[in-house]
């Protein structure tokens, strides 16, 4: 019998009350207040509502202002808030190409990444491309069209303008326009019709930092006047000279990319090209050479003679001039492992000398490289300007031979060697047209400036390479009372169709005729290719004599080289805050540029430092300060172009010095440069690394061995070191009081997120710190708090010099003192460093408030919300990747940036909060991705996909050298990669357990 | 009052034959009377420090942490550095009160009722570093475990600075009382002899009713040594667990075992430095040289002298361990403490700490007040340094080279620091105006009226 028991006597007697009341919930009911019939309120209770009544409101009157968020009234139908959209675009500013993704946030622009159906550029894109969605958001820009300094509508400057361009035409005058290189078709088709109607328009290229060498060389060697298309990625050797093709050669982040394929290394792929780099400057790529030699800029020429001398006695072919060289040695041993590769190898310069250049092309041709790594046939367009026609248009000026000219996305006066001239050239001209984002340099000396859209709210399209194609829509209405320079020409020309967009549809629809793409196709692809079938070109050797003699002509006294900064590259981007605050590659400093020497250069001048030296070159002198930098060759002097831009808007004007001045004859390479020593101040820079050696530690920092070394074990020089205890050797995860991996306690059921990064293929380049910075609303501080060290970078990329005392060259022996010291042609090493994401992390256990925990996925988290701000975590972390809000950076006049005014803020990405002063911040592995992508694969119910979630970082990677995903994954590249015989931990013996490894570096030696 | 017999080889803890009004009329006397010019002088400077120090912090909190020269290397640098520099200061105090009257060191009654005073004022300036180095002061008491609606939001239990908060609050709150139950007996005397009604009735509040019945007495040695008890394992424990701070962490120069020991020995050390630097200036401002005497002096100074020695040994020892421990990183934190860019503060604390101290085997120069003056001085110098040369030099340079960098104070940090000093003084001379700078009641135990003539009587019968 089923027991039963009794709540109370009640129950079990079945009292009649009990049983009544059983089934209510409430056994009484609930008291409800009696009216007493007195009055509700008494004077007492209104006076006290009265008070309580007046407080409240005078408190609701000191409320904060509002802030109005206005939802869409009418959404519009592509548009969900917090779904972000992308449309495939096209990145040229005249000088950097990238085919995009754009992603935008409720209709703004946020971020650019690279598109992964480009054949250029790939996903991986520069730091500049990286850089320019704030461009559009830069205050700096011309907000409305401007006649003579005064503003004005479109309308009236149209009127004025055609009036005048008629003016001109039916007076026979001379219409000029002068642009920076135009990759774009149907640009050029509007260019064309423009000049149909005013029959007596030239269009003149001309790029400031000029390539009109190698397209003369061209011209002479092939009857070809353009760059040819290099394929770095079948080069078995490399040869460069004075080339930074990594960093900054006419389409770097496709020869980076190209170039990473050759230097990994896996169980697979066991080759890697061999590269040589002879330069004066120590470049981005010379850094990652095997071989480096410092060659002196007046050998220049005499190098590349005597290497195609070594390789014409190689070929049977007859030799040029002889020409002696310092760095013979390391020329012979070049020359034999290009004759090696023949065929497979590619020899490249950085010079503007056409000599050099048609023996770079003699050389190339004896290796047989035309039609496997170089490709004259389909040519580059990324830069076509011809130095002498610039000269000649200077000519016409002077001469008051132009009637009207309209300078387009170009800035003659910063970037001509001899600006100030061409400056008061302007005013011999009766119309002066610029179509400019900003007023910059040349447009105060322009009478109309017709302010060109950004290129995020521009319709274009470009053949960066003949065949390759890509598109450029807008991402957003333009912001301002901008015009795209198109349609203005259009305009202006009276064509039938003035609407761009229309304009350039017609172009493509004959382009795309047979096939099989549509208009719509190409725009969501934003890439389209035309199979070319152009013959291979034939050389003609008839110049090669006479560059020979003219390239090895002796040479003397001090070198210049003016060379591209990775931040900066032509200085059209100088007012971007976050380019400026790129630190750069190889010197690490911010906020400059300087005349780079070597120390025996710099002692023999008697100058330290800091100093302000004067460079003279032709009849043109620059006065800046000095940096000693290592790798420089003696009696070398290096400065970087793009900067001391006067009107390049807040942020960018007066920092640094117009190097450009220097560059006589547009050359970058200049000889017999005069030096002196000026009695200024010192100068202060701001660098982020102000130690550069890596006093020996590279067994747990930074590991390298040799291609040699890794083919006979793939492991080389990549033990841990083990700890002594009282059991004997232990490695550091033995030694643990904590839950490992392999124990109950560490438990990460989901996914376990980590990056693995190969420092083979990591160049240094930066661009990952630029997206980085993007992706993260990381802010940007300014010159005088980097000198602080209080940079805010969440991802850098630590470079390391060799020194002649490291203790593997002195038998173990350690003298600090020396080997803080950096070798005089030192090897470079980077390491990209961000929060190392330990399992074990130190920051953790530290913080007093819980601030900083971990996550089951294997992620350090940072909780800013309940950071007080005792830095214990930065101290603690061995890593130092942890950065502190020293101050509010933004709306804050102090750090008068992006983040203080609220144009600029419309960059910050809605889905990273921007923090507040007084937290800690750091690397959240893109934390919003990996939601934003867990959640994508719930709502479509699966796991995520391999390579479908990727950090800013990785994703930005020309090389693709940092690889993300989960290592619970086992198919996982990352996880593949991570138990490669070469991946390693940075600072093992603390067994912190990192989910980022490394992958030891390996030299092709 | 026990009137005791002691050993004539002992010398007399308070000179001047001083009958017991005696002592009362000297001690009160500060309270009594006016305050002289130098008591003004100092005043007036202290409290214009501590108007700095208000100025400097307020514009710390309402600017940000940016305005001092702390990086993202070097995350502390002056504030922690004055934090342990003030708490181990107050660690006299306690030492004496607790520790020396668990040991019955009857010499301690002439000073500690001054010591501990400077202890809590010491803890208060630490205490204030913890705060003004926060980034965000405001939420200040989140590191509390207080129940709160922030959801399961606890401290991390981990954290030595959770422990420090335990070790810090414990140290202070018991300090206060142990020093207050002390006073209440002298508040009463101050109260009985008020001739104002102010006086009066403030100092009946203050007393909390003591009539000094046997009972009272009683009570209140038993609350003595009780709190004593309790006191003692404080002493050792505060800076051990502010050493933890850093010995449980990663960086090396940091991680190391030897620090509590250290560090503990360290905090004695410079606490009685600095009871001799504000004794040495009491005694003669409040003429107490009678009460505390040159004995009082050397006894001090020898204290000084073994903490010193042991600080120096401490010091080789962790010589000794970074090279035998093979560690690379530990063996360049200390080389590039001795010959780095920090060399300076590295011998500054070296001469300072290990090297004056020894001077004080010479008995000469452990009785002279000028000699004592200028090393206890010396000594504050250095164990301030001691602490900046482990905070700085060992974040400055640590695991990455890439992230070595240097520091440099800015006018604001120097600015709170100087301040701190107003923040202690302006109390610690409000104190000597307005309490009982000696445990007069207590002291009166040892006053030697029967014994020295006994001793006459004895020196009488001998002749």
């Amino acid at each position: 019998m089923e027991k039963r028991y009794w709540k109370g006597l009640e129950e079990l007697q079945n009292d009649p009350e009990f049983i009544k009341l059983r089934d209510n919930e409430f056994y009484e009911l609930l008291p409800v207040k009696e009216n007493d019939h007195k009055p509700e309120t008494s004077r007492r209770d209104f006076l006290k509502y009265l008070g309580f009544g007046v407080a409240a409101a005078s408190l609701a009157a000191c409320e904060a202002p509002v802030k109005k968020a206005i939802p869409y009234l009418v959404k519009p139908e592509e548009i969900t808030p917090g779904v972000p959209n992308y449309y495939a675009s096209t990145f040229f500013d005249g000088h950097d190409y990238a085919s995009v993704l754009v992603k935008t946030r409720e209709g703004r622009p946020i971020k650019v990444e690279g598109n992964e159906l480009s054949s250029i550029n790939g996903s991986g894109t520069n730091a500049r491309t990286q850089a320019s969605v704030l461009g559009l958001y830069d205050t700096g820009r011309l907000q409305h069209p401007k006649v003579n300094g005064k503003e004005t509508d479109w309308k009236a400057v149209d009127n004025e303008i055609t009036a005048k361009l008629n003016d001109v035409a039916s007076k026979q005058g001379n219409i000029r326009i002068l642009s920076s290189t135009i990759i774009s078709p149907s640009t050029k088709k509007a260019i064309t019709d423009f000049a149909a109607r005013f029959p007596n328009t030239k269009h003149i290229q001309y790029d400031a930092i000029s390539y009109s060498g190698m397209i003369k060389a061209n011209q002479l060697t092939f009857d070809k006047a353009a760059i040819p298309s290099y394929r770095f990625d079948k080069a078995d050797c490399i040869v460069a000279f004075e080339c930074d093709f990594i960093g900054n050669w006419i389409s770097s982040s496709q020869y980076a990319r190209q170039y990473a394929q050759t230097r990994k290394l896996n169980a697979q792929k066991k080759n890697m090209s061999r590269h040589f780099q002879f330069e004066a400057n120590l470049s981005l790529t010379g850094s990652n050479a095997d071989f480096r030699y410092k060659l002196p800029v007046t050998e220049h020429g005499a190098a590349l003679v005597a290497l195609y001398n070594l390789i014409a006695s190689k070929a049977g072919a007859t030799a040029l001039t002889s020409a002696s060289t310092s760095v013979s040695e390391g020329l012979s041993k070049a020359a034999d492992a290009l004759w090696n590769a023949r065929g497979k190898s590619l020899v490249v310069c950085g010079s503007n000398d056409v000599n050099h250049q048609v023996v770079v092309n003699g050389i190339n041709q004896l290796l047989g490289n035309y039609g496997s790594t170089i490709d004259i046939a389909n040519h580059s367009n990324l830069r076509q300007g011809i130095d002498e026609a610039v000269n000649e248009l200077i000519a016409e000026l002077n001469a008051g031979n132009v009637g009207a000219l309209i300078v387009y996305n170009s800035n003659p006066v910063y970037s001509l060697p001899d600006g100030e001239a061409f400056a008061s050239a302007l005013k011999k001209v009766n119309l002066t047209i610029s179509i400019s984002d900003r007023e910059d340099e040349t447009s105060v000396h322009c009478q109309y400036l017709c302010p060109d859209n950004h290129y995020l709210e521009s319709w274009n399209d470009a053949e960066p390479e003949a065949g390759v194609y890509s598109t450029c829509q807008p991402a957003i209405r333009p912001l301002y009372n901008t015009r795209q320079g198109q349609q203005s020409l259009l305009i202006w020309a009276g064509a039938p169709v003035t609407d761009f967009h229309e304009y350039m549809k017609a172009n493509w629809n004959t382009l795309l005729a047979g096939s099989g793409k549509s208009w719509q196709n190409i725009l969501q692809d934003g890439v389209f290719k035309k199979t070319n079938t152009a013959a291979p070109l034939v050389f003609k050797d008839s110049a090669l004599a006479e560059a020979g003699n003219n390239a090895a002509a002796k040479k003397s006294g001090t070198g210049l080289v003016i060379y591209e900064m990775t931040a900066m590259g032509n200085g059209s981007q100088a007012n971007n805050p976050w380019l400026l605050e790129f630190p750069d590659p190889i010197s690490r400093l911010t906020w400059d540029n300087y005349f780079a020497v070597s120390i025996t250069y710099a002692n023999t001048l008697g100058i330290k430092q800091g100093n302000i030296i004067e460079v003279k070159a032709g009849n043109k002198s620059l006065k800046g300060p000095v940096l000693i930098q290592p790798g420089l060759a003696d009696n070398t002097i290096a400065i970087a172009y793009g900067f001391g831009r006067t009107h390049a808007g807040k942020a960018g004007n007066g920092i640094g010095v117009n190097a450009y001045r220097l560059a006589n004859g547009f050359q970058h390479l200049i000889s017999g440069v005069e030096v002196s020593k000026t009695i200024e101040d010192d100068h202060q820079f701001a660098g982020i690394q102000t130690h550069h050696t890596l006093m020996g530690r590279n067994r747990d920092i930074l590991k390298e061995t040799t291609l040699a070394a890794w083919t006979q074990d793939s492991a080389s020089n990549n033990t841990v070191e083990k700890i002594t205890t009282y059991k004997g050797k232990q490695l550091p995860h033995e030694v643990d009081l904590w839950a490992t991996e392999k124990q109950p306690g560490f438990d990460k059921p989901n996914h376990l997120w980590g990056m693995v990064i190969d420092l083979n293929s990591c160049f240094g380049c930066g661009s990952c710190v630029v997206a980085c910075t993007a992706e993260n609303n990381v802010p940007v501080v300014g010159k005088d708090e980097i000198r602080r060290s209080r940079e805010m970078h969440w991802i850098r990329i630590d470079r390391y010099y060799s020194s002649d005392a490291d203790p593997d060259k002195n038998e173990g022996k350690k003298d600090y003192s020396k080997m803080e010291i950096p070798s005089d042609n030192p090897q470079v090493v980077f390491q990209p460093m961000m929060c190392q994401h330990c399992n074990h992390a130190p920051c953790e256990t530290v913080c007093p408030v819980a601030a900083t925990p971990h996550s089951s996925e294997g992620l350090n988290m940072m909780a800013y919300n309940r950071c007080v701000g005792t830095r214990y975590c930065e101290n603690n972390c061995p890593y130092k990747v942890r950065r502190f809000n020293w101050f509010k950076y933004f709306d804050n006049d102090q750090f008068d940036y992006n983040m203080n005014n609220s144009t600029g803020k419309m960059v910050l990405n809605p889905d990273v909060i921007v923090r507040s002063r007084g937290v800690m911040e750091k690397c959240s592995l893109c934390v919003q991705r990996i939601q934003a992508g867990k959640l994508q694969a719930k709502k479509e119910g699966r796991r995520p996909h391999d390579g479908e979630i990727k950090t800013a970082c990785a994703q930005a990677c020309p090389a693709d050298a940092i690889v993300f995903g989960d290592y619970l994954n086992k198919e996982s590249e990352a996880a593949k990669m991570k138990e490669d015989p070469r991946s390693y931990h940075v600072l093992p013996a603390l067994n912190t357990q990192p989910n980022i490894y490394y992958q030891v570096k390996v030299r092709n030696v | 009052m026990g009137h005791f017999k002691e050993s004539d080889l002992r010398l007399p803890l308070i000179l001047g034959d001083k009958s017991v009004h005696q002592i009362t009329e000297d001690i009160c006397r500060p309270i009594e009377g006016k305050a002289n010019k130098w008591w003004w002088i100092a005043f007036s400077i202290a409290s214009a420090a501590l108007l700095w120090w208000i100025i400097c912090v307020g514009y710390t909190v309402g600017t940000g942490l940016g305005v001092w020269g702390v990086n993202k290397t070097v995350d502390w640098a002056w504030d922690i550095t004055n934090f342990v520099w003030w708490v181990g200061i107050g660690h006299a105090g306690t030492l004496i009160s607790a520790i020396l009257l668990l040991f019955r060191q009857k010499w301690r009654l002439s000073i500690n009722r001054s010591a501990e005073a400077m202890t809590i004022f010491a803890v208060i300036c630490a205490a204030s570093f913890i705060v003004s180095h926060m980034g965000r002061p405001w939420v200040a008491y989140w590191p509390i475990p207080l129940p709160n609606q922030f959801g399961s939001l606890w401290v991390n239990f981990n954290s030595p600075l959770v422990w420090d908060v335990f070790a810090i609050s414990t140290y202070f709150s018991v300090s206060l009382v142990f020093w207050y139950t002390g006073l209440i007996p002298d508040f009463a005397a101050v109260r009985d002899r008020a001739k104002t009604k102010v006086r009066k009735f403030w100092y009946t509040i203050l007393s909390f009713g003591w009539v000094g019945t046997a009972k009272n007495w009683q009570r209140f040695e038993e609350v003595s040594l009780v709190l004593a008890g309790i006191s003692t394992p404080l002493v050792l424990s505060v800076h051990s667990v502010v050493s933890m701070d850093f010995a449980t962490s990663v960086i090396p120069g940091w991680h190391t075992t030897i620090f509590p020991p250290y560090f503990v020995a360290g905090a004695i050390f410079s606490g009685f430095a600095m009871v001799q630097t504000l004794l040495i200036i009491t005694r003669k401002v409040l003429n107490m040289e009678e009460y505390i005497t040159i004995y009082h002096i050397d006894m001090m100074n020898r204290i000084i002298l073994i903490t010193g020695s042991i600080v120096g040994v401490a010091y080789l020892t962790e010589f000794f361990i970074a090279w035998y421990s093979g560690v690379e990183y530990e063996q360049y934190a200390f080389i590039n403490r001795a010959t780095g860019p920090y060399w300076w503060a590295y011998w500054s604390m070296m001469t300072c700490n290990v090297i004056t101290p020894q001077l004080f085997w010479s008995k000469r120069l452990r009785e002279s007040v000028f000699a004592t003056f200028v090393i206890s001085i010396f000594v504050n110098i250095g164990m301030w340094f001691e602490r900046f040369v482990i905070i700085v030099t060992s974040l400055h340079r640590d695991y990455l080279p890439s992230s070595w960098v240097m520091y440099s104070p800015t006018w604001v940090e120097i600015g709170i620091f100087i301040g701190s000093l107003g923040l202690f003084f302006v109390p610690f001379l409000l104190f000597t105006r307005f309490f009982p700078v000696i445990a007069m009641s207590e002291l009166k135990t040892i006053v030697k009226t029967s014994s020295s003539q006994a001793k006459k009587k004895g020196a009488h019968h001998e002749s």
